[in-house]
């Protein structure tokens, strides 16, 4: 049964990356969009983020609970060594949220819009690059759980050239997927063609990114080269990845969106399995030389069983609803023509 | 300000303002069903009106009612690690079930608010109720996991270590059943008044009067109701307190001294130090009566437990009082109502009736708050009844008081623009609503 809830804590995080990454890059590529096109991406994006949004959020939720069921040794060890990082995702979550709520529903259109459109942008931005500097420090090892200065129990475990490096990755990772997925979304060619370039931008911006992971790991003797190609599933899969963008990028010069959406979706889960495959099953490296391992924190049997069974049980409910959800709105919005759509009333 | 202090305060905080929201969350779908309805059956355009009109503000309801449940999330654990790392294991079923309520109501919501004139009208109606429903069951969860807080079972609990656990025993608590049912009535209770006195704060001022009507007919209906069933609630879980959490209830009622035919305290300045209530009215032996139904019986005070494992008594007598009070209150404007429908009168020409349901407005919410303080206050000093104290629990980091500021900040700016963009909704009601606007089409369409 551990390996069924492990399982499901792999698939939200991934799914969270994807699903809700491409909601944060929607309104990174906002921030980084002409004034004159704002308008327009602020429109598509919503028309394809507004339906399922709270939906994308709520991958995250199911991995905290997780987390904190399951493994609470690991939870609570985070919540305490991480906790600023944590809290300043949160602000971002809290803003985005709200803010994208309130200009689509705010009664009356004005001068509050700017606003509103500030935080939503800056917040895209700020909650991805959080998200991916506590994912970095998990297997930076510089958490220090026997610290006594405040500097080094809470800001040195975070506040490190590779774990920042790591969120700014996330960042160009989540443009990239929303890049994407608006190619699809776009209805005219000018916008297609936007939508194009900014991937291919984005897809470059993360590949330098990359290299400065590598670098910032190298520059503070995190082995991350070791672990990546030590060994062959590493190996494997970024050649994999490596191919797929080769194949992206030819794919990208013809219509048609759903291969270069599976494409997409195919590298980040590739950089998902590189980055975790090594270490499995300990999740967060500590200073002191000792793991937090999935299978050693467990809890106890009858937990996990319980954990398990209400995982089972509910992605029995909630899988098919989704699809339905996904694939209704995909229908109904191909149909739409820009500027018809009655739910932007 | 101390760490503790500012950890317990944020703590209160963010569960008093994302209370609200879920309250919202959890009881508006089913008057927008019921409108809904309506409207589908009758084909009367008000009834559309107001199930858009209130559809688009509850969405700014759950974006903030979600994004505040998210920080809490996380809060449980930035605040209360050591808590969790016990607690988590054997009270997570409840959160992990309503990992599952969310979702499902996160994607009815998706079809409810972005599926209008797209799918089948039925289906569009169904997935409201949905909704409703999937609030529901995720309150009564999160509900079950805090009656754990104060009935904890299922494990055992020896020298600090927590075997046996068993989470299906400790979801269904003693303390599980009364608690949910009191906070479920609560929320219909709370969201229907404060719904029920802006429409009648707008038929007052004679502006969109139908529109105002019908809307107030809906959440009226449900707010009298769940008012008057509250009380009798109120009653099964003050003698379920009183069965299993003794200290909570002597707070409760100020009550220092054990004692038969105990009285019931109303008002009143308690005094810890000397252990009396100044200027109360006090109502002999009834207390005994409510809590066994016998004017005999022996009520435990304070006394009776150690001065560490006091609660604080003001805080909670008061906030009791304050639930109580305001709880009469309601039951008496809903008598009111009815006895005005009962003889056949006109709700709307009664300005009083309509002015009493305006000053209503707030006070469901109030008591909602009130009686969390009664609740969580009159646990302390544990965090887990009798096992582990709050103080045990909180974070080592240093520096919460910050982070209580910058929350308290947030919290009150998202309420100010949260107020604002309301207030926006009802003044275009005019706008928006009084003419049938073009882009709407029919249902049989
Ligand atoms: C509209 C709101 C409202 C109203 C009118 C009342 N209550 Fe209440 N009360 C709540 C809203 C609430 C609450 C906020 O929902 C609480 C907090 C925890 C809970 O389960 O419900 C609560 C808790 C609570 C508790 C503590 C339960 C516990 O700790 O397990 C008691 C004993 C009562 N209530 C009793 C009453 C009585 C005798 C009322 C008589 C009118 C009453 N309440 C009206
Ligand atoms: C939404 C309604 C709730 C409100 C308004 C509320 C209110 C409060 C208040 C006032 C405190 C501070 C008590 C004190 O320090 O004296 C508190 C503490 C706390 N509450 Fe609640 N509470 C609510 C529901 C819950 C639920 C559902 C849970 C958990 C499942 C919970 C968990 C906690 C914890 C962990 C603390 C901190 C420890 C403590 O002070 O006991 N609360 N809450
Ligand atoms: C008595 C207390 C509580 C009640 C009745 C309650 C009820 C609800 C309801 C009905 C919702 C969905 C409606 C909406 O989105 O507005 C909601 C959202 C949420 N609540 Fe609470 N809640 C309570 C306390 C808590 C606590 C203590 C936590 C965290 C540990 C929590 C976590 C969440 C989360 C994460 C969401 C967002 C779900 C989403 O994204 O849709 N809630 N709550």
């Amino acid at each position: 049964m551990i390996y069924i809830v492990i399982g499901y804590l792999w698939a939200s995080i991934l799914l969270y990356l994807l699903l809700g990454g491409a909601d944060f890059g929607a309104g990174i590529i906002e921030l980084f969009t002409s004034r004159k096109n704002k308008e327009k991406t602020q429109h598509t994006a919503y028309k394809a983020i507004g339906p399922l949004w709270e939906a994308n959020h709520m991958w995250l939720i199911i991995a905290i609970v997780i987390l904190f069921v399951g493994f609470p040794a690991i939870y609570t060890t985070m919540s305490v060594h991480l906790h600023i990082p944590l809290l300043l995702m949160l602000l971002g979550i809290i803003a985005r949220g709200t803010a994208l709520t309130f200009r689509h529903y705010d009664a009356v259109v004005d001068d509050w819009q700017t606003l509103y459109r500030r935080i939503f942008t800056y917040s895209s931005f700020v909650t991805p690059l959080f998200l991916g500097i506590i994912a970095g420090s998990t297997v930076s090892g510089q958490i220090d759980t026997e610290a006594k200065t405040f500097a080094g129990a809470y800001l040195s475990g975070w506040l490190q050239l590779f774990p920042v490096s790591v969120g700014f990755f996330t960042v160009t990772i989540c443009g990239f997927l929303a890049a994407v997925y608006l190619i699809g979304e776009a209805t005219d060619e000018a916008d297609k063609t936007r939508y194009r370039i900014k991937s291919r931008v984005f897809q470059n911006l993360a590949i330098f990114c990359g290299v400065l992971v590598f670098a910032a790991a190298a520059y503070e003797h995190i082995p991350l080269w070791s672990w990546v190609f030590g060994q062959p599933v590493g190996i494997a899969a970024v050649a994999l990845a490596s191919l797929s963008v080769i194949l992206f990028r030819i794919l990208l010069r013809r219509p048609g969106r759903q291969p270069l959406r599976m494409l997409a979706a195919f590298q980040i889960c590739m950089i998902l399995l590189v980055t975790t495959y090594h270490h499995y099953p300990d999740i967060v490296l500590l200073k002191n030389g000792h793991h937090l391992s999935l299978l050693e924190e467990q809890g106890q049997q009858k937990t996990t069983e319980a954990l398990g069974w209400a995982l089972i049980l509910g992605s029995l409910f909630i899988l098919p609803a989704l699809f339905y959800l996904m694939y209704a709105f995909q229908m109904k919005s191909r149909k739409k023509v820009y500027g018809q759509a009655t739910m932007h009333e | 300000m101390n760490d503790f202090f500012a950890a317990r305060s944020q703590m209160a905080l963010s569960l008093g303002f994302h209370i609200i929201f879920s309250c919202i969350g959890m009881v508006m779908p089913f008057f927008m069903a019921i409108s809904h309805y309506y409207w589908l059956r009758t084909g009367d355009v008000v009834f559309r009106n107001v199930t858009r009109a209130w559809s688009k503000g509850v969405a700014i309801f759950f974006a903030t009612g979600a994004v505040s449940g998210t920080v809490l999330s996380f809060e449980l654990g930035l605040l209360w690690p050591e808590f969790m790392k016990h607690a988590g294991p054997i009270f997570g079923m409840p959160f992990s079930l309503e990992g599952t309520a969310f979702f499902i109501e996160a994607i009815a919501l998706g079809f409810f608010l972005y599926g209008w004139d797209k799918f089948n009208k039925w289906f569009h109606w169904f997935t409201g109720v949905v909704v409703g429903i999937s609030g529901l069951a995720s309150g009564i969860l999160v509900v079950a996991a805090n009656a754990w807080m104060n009935n904890p079972a299922g494990f055992t609990y020896r020298d600090g270590v927590y075997s046996d656990i068993d989470p299906i025993k400790a979801m269904f608590n003693d303390a599980w059943l009364s608690q949910a049912l009191h906070m479920m009535v609560a929320a219909f209770v709370a969201t229907g008044f404060a719904v029920a006195g802006v429409h009648a704060l707008m038929v007052l001022k004679g502006k969109n009067v139908r529109f105002h009507s019908a809307a107030f007919r809906i959440a009226a209906a449900f707010a009298t109701i769940a008012a008057l069933l509250q009380p009798l609630s109120g009653d099964i879980s003050a003698r379920d307190v009183a069965r299993r959490q003794p200290a909570k209830l002597a707070a409760m009622e100020a009550h220092f001294h054990t004692e038969s035919r105990a009285p019931l305290i109303i008002g009143g300045i308690p005094d810890e130090e000397r252990k009396e209530v100044r200027y109360a009215l006090k109502l002999p032996a009834l207390l005994s009566l409510m809590i066994d139904h016998d004017p005999d019986a022996v009520v435990k005070g304070l006394d009776q437990i150690p001065e560490a494992d006091h609660p604080p008594v003001a805080v909670t007598h008061y906030a009791f009082q304050v639930m109580v009070g305001l709880g009469m209150f309601m039951v008496a404007v809903s008598i009111l109502y009815y006895f005005i429908i009962w003889k056949k009168k006109r709700w709307r020409d009664k300005r009083w009736l309509l002015k009493l349901f305006v000053l209503a407005t707030p006070m469901g919410f109030i008591a909602v708050e009130a009686g969390w303080t009664v609740t969580e206050v009159g646990r302390q000093p544990w965090i887990i009844y009798g096992i582990m104290r709050t103080r045990d629990a909180v974070t080592p980091m240093p520096g919460i008081s910050y982070s209580f500021l910058l929350f308290s900040l947030i919290y009150l700016s998202l309420s100010v623009i949260v107020i604002f963009m309301l207030y926006r909704q009802i003044r275009m009601v005019d706008k928006l609503y009084d003419v049938p606007l073009p882009v709407f089409k029919n249902p049989e369409a």
